[in-house]
C-alpha cells in the first residue's frame, strides 16, 4: 500500500512537471523533455491505480474469506515481483529506453514479469474465492476485474505476433480495444471496493445483493466489453464496430437516470456519515462519476465526438476518471484500512484541508481541459490550414490554468498523504 | 448452476467471440491495401523507440504536445520536405534527435505508409 501511495505522489509530481514542460518545452528539453516525463506520469498513474486497487483487494479478501493475516506465497510473489518490475520500468525511463506503446511506454519484455505477477495474484484470489462463504456483488466485481485485466493485458500485447501488426489498421483498432476495456477491468476492482465499504459503513448487507445491483453490474461489464468502439469513430474500421459501440454506450443513460433517482437517498445517508473521512471520499467519487458520465455520454455521440476526439476533452475524461473517481475511492478504501478516522483531530485536519484543496483544484483542472479541448477541436475544423503553433495559441492559455491547478492538486494530496503515511507507520 | 454464473459465462463467451470477430472481419484489409515495406517497418520501430507517441497522435491515440500525424504527409501545406526539415533540425518544441539520414528516411517511409493507409481506407 505504501508503494502505491508513493506512485500517487510520483503521478502528481511528474504530471505537474510534464504540464510545465508542455508550456516551456525549450527549457525542459535541455534537462528532462516532455517525451520522457509523460511516460513517467502515465506509468506512475497506472501503477498507482492498479497497485492501490490490488492492495485494497488483498486486504478485503481476508475479510471475505476469513483467511489469516499472514500473506500467502502467491501474494508475496505478486507484490514483490510487481514492485521490482515497476522500479526497473522507471530505471529504463530514466535512461530514455522506451517501448513506445500508448500507456505502456516501457520496453515490451517487461510485460512478462508483470504478467507472472498478475497470475500469482489470480492464484491468491481464487484460493480465497474457494474458501468464501458466499458471493455478494463485490466478490463478483473483483473476480470480473481480475479476469478481464488478464484478458486485456494479453490483448494489449497481441501486436507482438506478426499477424496482428501486418495491418496498421488492425494494430490501431486492437490497441484501442484493449486499452478501452482494460480501464473497465480495474474500474470493476475499484467499484467493488467502494461497494464493500458502503456495505461495511452502513451495515446494510442487502445493498450488495439486490436484483437491481446485479442488473447494473452486468450492464457495466457489457459496457466494458463492447463500448470501446467509441474511441475509433475516426478510424476507418468496419462500420458495425462503431454501431455496436454507439448502441452499448447509450445504455449508460440508464446509469445516469439511476444516479439521479438515488440522489435523495444519498443525501439522507450523507447526514448520517458526513463526519467520516472514508465516507467523504466516497461522496466525492460519486459526484465525479456524475460529471464524468455526463461528459462520456456527450463524447459518445458521433457528432460531438468528431470535435472532441484527439483533444484535451479526452484527457479531461481520463483525468476525471482516474483522479476524481478511482483515486477518491482508493483514498476512501485506504483510510478505512489504515483507520485514519481513529487518528487524532490535528492529523485528520490535514486530510480535511487537503481534501478541499484537491477537490477545488480538480474542478478547475477538469474544466480547463474541457475548454482547451473544445477550442482545439473547433479550431481544427474552422482553420484547417493554419500551423499547429497558431492553432494552439488560445488553447495554451487554458493549459496554463491547468498547470497551476495541477500544482494545487499536488499540494492537496501531499497534505492528505502526510496523515496517511503516519497511519501506515502505525498500522 | 445459478443464473448469475450463467450470465457471466454467456457474456464472457460473447466477448471472446466478438474479439475474434474484431481481429478478423472487423479489421480485415483488402489485398491491395498499402503494406509496410522494410523501411517503413524500421521507421515504425524507431517511432516507438524514440517514444514519438508521447507528443504525437495517430488516429487520436497519443500525446497532445505536437500535431496528429495520421494525414501529415498529404497535407498541402506540409508534406515530405516539411517533415524532413523538422526531423533533421527539430523545432522550438520538438527536440533535435540528431537522426542519421537512414533513420530520417525510415521515419518518413513510416509516416507515408500511415497516410496512404488512412486515405486508402477512407476512400474504400
Amino acid at each position: 500500500m505504501g508503494f502505491a501511495l508513493v506512485m500517487l505522489i510520483a503521478t502528481l509530481f511528474f504530471g505537474m512537471l510534464a504540464s510545465f514542460s508542455y508550456l516551456n518545452p525549450e527549457f525542459y528539453n535541455q534537462y528532462i523533455p516532455f517525451y520522457q516525463l509523460r511516460p513517467m506520469h502515465v506509468s506512475a498513474a497506472l501503477f498507482w491505480i492498479i497497485g492501490g486497487a490490488t492492495s485494497c483487494l488483498l486486504f478485503f479478501k481476508k475479510e471475505v474469506s476469513e483467511e489469516g493475516a499472514k500473506r500467502t506465497i502467491a501474494e508475496r510473489l505478486f507484490i514483490n515481483l510487481w514492485m521490482i518490475t515497476v522500479v526497473v520500468i522507471f530505471l529504463f525511463y530514466s535512461f530514455k529506453k522506451f517501448g513506445g506503446r500508448e500507456y505502456w511506454e516501457f520496453p515490451p519484455f517487461l510485460c512478462l514479469p508483470l504478467l507472472i505477477s498478475w497470475l500469482a495474484l489470480m492464484v491468491a484470489w481464487f484460493k480465497a474465492w474457494l474458501k468464501a462463504k458466499d458471493y455478494p456483488l463485490y466478490v463478483w466485481m473483483w473476480t470480473a476485474g481480475i479476469c478481464f485485466f488478464l484478458f486485456t493485458f494479453l490483448e494489449q500485447n497481441l501486436y507482438q505476433i506478426p499477424w496482428f501488426r501486418q495491418s496498421f489498421l488492425k494494430e490501431v483498432i486492437v490497441q484501442w480495444k484493449s486499452n478501452g476495456s482494460m480501464v473497465g477491468s480495474w474500474n470493476q476492482i475499484i467499484y467493488g471496493c467502494s461497494l464493500f465499504l458502503m456495505v461495511t459503513l452502513t451495515g446494510e448487507d442487502s445493498i450488495a445483493r439486490t436484483k437491481t445491483a446485479y442488473y447494473f453490474f452486468f450492464l457495466s461489464i457489457t459496457n466494458m466489453m463492447f463500448n470501446w468502439g467509441h474511441h475509433i469513430y475516426n478510424v476507418p474500421s468496419a462500420s458495425w464496430l462503431r454501431d455496436v459501440a454507439y448502441g452499448i454506450s447509450m445504455t449508460e443513460w440508464l446509469f445516469f437516470i439511476k444516479m439521479l433517482q438515488s440522489f435523495k437517498e444519498k443525501m439522507d445517508e450523507r447526514r448520517k456519515f458526513k463526519h467520516l473521512i472514508t465516507y467523504k471520499f466516497l461522496i466525492a467519487a460519486e459526484v465525479w462519476v456524475f460529471f464524468n458520465l455526463t461528459l462520456a455520454l456527450l463524447m459518445s455521440i458521433p457528432a460531438i465526438n468528431r470535435y472532441t476526439h484527439g483533444t484535451h476533452v479526452t484527457v479531461a475524461h481520463a483525468m476525471g476518471t482516474t483522479i476524481g473517481i478511482n483515486t477518491m475511492i482508493l483514498m476512501a478504501a485506504m483510510s478505512y484500512i489504515l483507520r485514519v478516522d481513529e487518528l487524532e483531530i490535528r492529523d485528520k485536519r490535514w486530510v480535511h484541508w487537503g481534501y478541499y484543496i484537491s477537490q477545488a483544484s480538480l474542478v478547475v483542472f477538469w474544466v480547463s481541459l474541457i475548454i482547451a479541448g473544445f477550442l482545439k477541436g473547433t479550431r481544427q475544423f474552422n482553420f484547417p490550414h493554419i500551423t499547429y503553433q497558431e492553432l494552439m495559441v488560445p488553447v495554451n492559455y487554458w493549459l496554463r490554468v491547468l498547470s497551476f491547478s495541477g500544482a494545487f492538486l499536488l499540494l492537496g494530496f501531499l497534505l492528505m498523504l502526510k496523515t496517511y503515511f503516519k497511519a501506515l507507520r502505525k498500522a | 448452476m445459478g443464473i448469475k454464473p450463467l450470465v457471466f459465462i454467456l457474456l464472457f463467451t460473447a466477448y471472446s467471440g466478438y474479439s475474434i470477430f474484431t481481429y478478423t472481419f472487423g479489421t480485415k484489409a483488402p489485398s491491395h491495401a498499402p503494406h509496410a515495406d522494410a523501411l517503413a517497418t524500421k521507421g515504425k520501430l524507431l517511432f516507438q523507440q524514440k517514444n514519438c507517441i508521447a507528443c504525437h497522435q495517430i488516429y487520436g491515440l497519443g500525446g497532445y504536445l505536437g500535431p496528429d500525424l495520421t494525414y501529415e504527409m498529404s497535407q498541402p501545406t506540409k508534406g515530405r520536405t516539411y517533415a524532413i526539415a523538422i526531423l533533421t533540425a527539430g523545432l522550438n518544441k520538438m527536440p533535435n534527435y540528431h537522426l542519421k539520414q537512414d533513420e530520417t528516411d525510415a521515419l518518413i517511409a513510416y509516416l507515408t505508409y500511415i497516410d496512404n493507409t488512412a486515405r486508402f481506407f477512407n476512400n474504400n
